[in-house]
């Protein structure tokens, strides 16, 4: 049966989030957008120790059948804490990209072997590398290599542009998974993720980037120099077959695009709460149910960017239901995506226009939710890679075809 | 519990009339469109699928089936995915069958419902809109002032669909203007100093028969007010019709998306497929984002009122995207077939004046 209400027990597991949101993450928000390369070193205890009691997780157990709804989860409660700050988010100790790579194309045994360290000690973090300097979109173009040597794999190349990437290799017992080529002749077909652990020797980080937004968040540059990893750290099968390794490139993005559109709908719900208040403050009510033509253009705008937060939210929802229901996502991961990154970039746009001098002040968040939120419009896949994605599976083209 | 998965029966409605949409009622729908008439034995296979009939009480004639909105919602869709004008013309009866299920008094309910229970179509009709440039649903002027015991009926309204042949007319006015309360009244097709004007023109749904329905101190007895002296809930009846036009709004949205999108597989254009280029390509993708935005908008207020929550500003919500989803979808259509999409050959120019009417259309509907 169509249901979208969160139920009462659900959202007593949210209000703590929206909590955390609250009460820890927006008093330090500003701070941490201002000292760019400062680590909140409080604010990761305080989230480890929390996640420690349920975690965010994403996708379900494979062949699970029932419902875990756990990804639906994990976007609800993204929201809320990307309400409070997304750059904090992205930054909290957690499985990660890296995480999510390890569940979509590890087997068993490794999901086991390198994500139960998120359940004991000190802080940690994983990361995910595929973008390189010579390319991003064009991820089937990576230059990386792996070679194999006795029981080595041995990894060259250098990745750019990874989120939490010196938290991994450098500051925690973490581990960075690298996408390299086992057999370039092979292309898409030769590429596979690496496990790489932290403090490996090989692996460098040698920069981590000055940004426009999510400043807390740390963006590393990687350089792997014969970085040697054990055989078994090849996650999945090291066979060269069509589509491969490449088809958990992408399966990796089904489970984590629906949360980059929760990341960017929890930006687009902050401004647009700070519009909404600002506007009742001044008594300045918002009618439904009037015809345009007796509409205030703030009025309209307003219900504008509603509507369409509400709309990339639901498509947000439904590629995460498809997941905990094992169905497949590729499509609906890829509209969440594509709707989400847009329209919250259009919604922190106009409510930085609504409130004219006072949205350009950083007196207000308004003009950092303003940089943070357009992020999402670029990485997991830019707006345009999504619309292919999408167009490739309704037109039933392959990326030969419409590229 | 959040869920994107629809029930059984709702599935197995949702393919059984769009089956039918795609079989029997597109084919029919230039020709209707050109005529400006829809072919009745079509509305009576229509009338057998059961969408008015199927959720009346047993007592009355009906099949006693389970009235919900997102049922309503995927059935509305469907029907529109085949012809708008078509599917607004047979679920016509509706408009007034509904509110009486709904709201109307035991007497009420007994005196009018089994006409729409039988075998054959019935026509209904309710009579909401209002020929001005700014009406809206909170801006009704027609006026039912008390009278004795009875209600005197003043107003000009518009867009009435299938008013001629419907034995009778649920009207909306206010009984107490101050209040700004509005209320139904049901009015028989005659009646003194009411008067149905000349058939309208409009730029599209031409093979509807929509209606100007003028009322000149026009006497009511005080059973024609719906819920007799409980009232409606006027609301809830306008979040129903809303929801039941953005359903439809998605249905010819999805017609566009999938006409253009065969279209753009087969058009060659600088020797490939018009659909390999990306600007063609990512406007189909955008299509198909919104066809599915449009439609979780759609089922998010009808739940609300399937669980008989207050889903006012969820439907308006839902029809203003919805509206202006269909259009921008519609164009794209036309625009994606070029020239050819511009020649009545195609459907995708009548799509596009059709579309057009979601946001201007009231109370045409409802589920
Ligand atoms: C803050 C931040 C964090 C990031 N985190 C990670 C991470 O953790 N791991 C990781 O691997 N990467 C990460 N990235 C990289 C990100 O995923 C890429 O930047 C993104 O995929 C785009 O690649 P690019 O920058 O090389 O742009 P390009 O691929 O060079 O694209 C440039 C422009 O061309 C467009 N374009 C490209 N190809 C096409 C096409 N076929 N059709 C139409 N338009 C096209 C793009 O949409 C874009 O507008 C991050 C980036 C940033 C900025």
């Amino acid at each position: 049966m169509i249901d979208f209400e969160i139920d009462p027990e659900l959202q007593r597991r949210l209000d703590t989030y929206r909590m955390v949101a609250q009460q820890i993450m927006r008093p330090i928000s500003r701070e941490y957008d201002e000292n760019e390369h400062a680590r909140p070193t409080e604010f990761y205890e305080a989230m480890w120790a929390g996640s420690r009691q349920g975690g965010l997780q994403v996708g379900a157990e494979r062949g699970g059948g029932k419902s875990t709804g756990r990804t639906l989860f994990t976007i609800l409660a993204a929201e809320e804490l990307s309400w409070g700050d997304v750059g904090l988010f992205l930054q909290i100790p957690n499985p990660g990209l890296g995480g999510a790579a390890v569940m979509a194309a590890g087997t068993p045994q490794q999901k086991e072997r390198f994500l139960k360290r998120f359940a004991e000690g000190r802080p940690k973090w994983a990361a995910m590398a595929i973008t390189e300097p010579g390319c991003g979109s064009d991820s089937a173009a990576i230059t990386t290599t792996a070679r194999r040597d006795g029981d080595h794999w041995v990894i060259n190349g250098t990745k750019i542009f990874c989120t939490s990437g010196k938290m991994a290799a450098e500051l925690s017992e973490g581990f960075v998974v690298v996408w390299a080529t086992v057999d370039k002749s092979a292309g898409r077909a030769g590429i596979k993720p690496f496990v790489v652990e932290h403090h490996t020797p090989g692996m460098t980080v040698v920069r981590v980037e000055d940004k426009m937004g999510i400043r807390v968040s740390d963006t590393a540059a990687l350089v792997f120099e014969d970085c040697r990893v054990p055989l078994d750290n090849l996650l999945g099968s090291p066979e060269v077959k069509p589509e491969g390794g490449f088809k958990d490139v992408m399966a990796t993005f089904d489970a984590t695009r629906p949360i980059v559109a929760a990341m960017a709908i929890g930006v687009g719900r902050a401004a647009l709460d700070f519009v909404r208040d600002f506007l009742k403050q001044r008594n300045i009510e918002v009618r439904y149910g009037l015809c345009p033509q007796r509409l205030s253009a703030i009025e309209r705008d307003f219900m504008e960017m509603e509507v369409q937060l509400k709309a990339a939210r639901l498509l947000a929802w439904r590629a995460a239901w498809l997941l905990d229901n094992g169905q497949r996502n590729n499509l609906e991961a890829s509209m969440a995506k594509a709707k989400a990154g847009l329209v919250v970039t259009q919604i922190t746009q106009k409510a930085v226009e609504l409130l004219g001098p006072l949205g350009y002040s950083r007196a207000y968040l308004l003009e950092k939710w303003m940089r943070d939120a357009k992020i999402n419009d670029i990485f997991e896949g830019t707006q345009q890679i999504n619309l292919l994605i999408i167009a490739r599976r309704i037109l039933g083209y392959s990326s030969k075809e419409l590229n | 519990m959040i869920s994107f998965e629809l029930t059984e029966e709702q599935r197995m409605i949702a393919d059984t009339v769009e089956a039918f949409a795609r079989d029997e009622i597109r084919p029919a729908a230039r020709a209707a469109d050109e005529q400006g008439l829809v072919p009745a034995e079509l509305v009576g296979k229509i009338w057998e699928l059961g969408l008015v009939r199927g959720v009346l009480p047993e007592q009355f004639g009906g099949d006693g089936g389970q009235r919900s909105s997102v049922t309503g919602a995927v059935a509305g869709e469907a029907l529109a995915y085949g012809d708008l004008a078509i599917a607004l013309h047979a679920l016509a009866p509706r408009l007034a069958a509904f509110p009486i299920l709904e709201m109307g008094t035991d007497e009420q309910r007994a005196r009018y419902l089994p006409g729409f229970a039988q075998a054959a179509f019935r026509a209904g009709s309710a009579a909401l809109m209002e020929p001005r440039w700014d009406f809206d649903v909170l801006g009704v002027a027609a006026r039912a002032a008390r009278d004795g015991a009875g209600y005197v009926l003043n107003g000009e309204k518009c867009y009435v669909p299938l008013a001629n042949e419907s034995d009778f007319l649920l009207v909306y006015a206010c009984s107490e203007p101050a209040a700004g309360a509005v209320d139904a009244f049901l009015v028989p097709r005659v009646c003194p100093g009411m008067t149905v004007g000349e058939r309208e023109k409009n730029m599209g749904l031409k093979a509807l028969a929509t209606y100007g329905v003028t009322f000149k101190d026009c006497a009511l007895a005080a059973e024609a007010r719906l819920g007799g002296e409980r009232g409606i809930n006027f609301r809830r009846l306008m979040s129903q019709a809303k929801v039941a036009l953005a359903a439809m709004a998605v249905g010819v949205s999805r017609a566009a998306l999938e006409y253009a999108r065969d279209y753009a597989r087969e058009r060659r254009a600088f020797g490939v497929p018009i659909g390999t280029k990306q600007a063609i390509a990512f406007m189909l993708a955008e299509m198909a984002l919104e066809v599915d935005a449009s439609r979780l908008l759609v089922w998010d207020a009808a739940c609300r009122l399937d669980k008989g929550q207050d889903a006012f500003k969820e439907s308006c919500q839902a029809k203003s995207y919805t509206a202006a989803a269909a259009l921008k979808i519609a164009d794209n259509a036309v625009q994606i077939l070029g020239g050819h999409g511009y020649i009545r050959e195609h459907p995708v120019e009548m799509w596009l004046r059709n579309a057009r009417g979601f946001a201007t259309l009231e109370g045409i509907a409802t589920v």
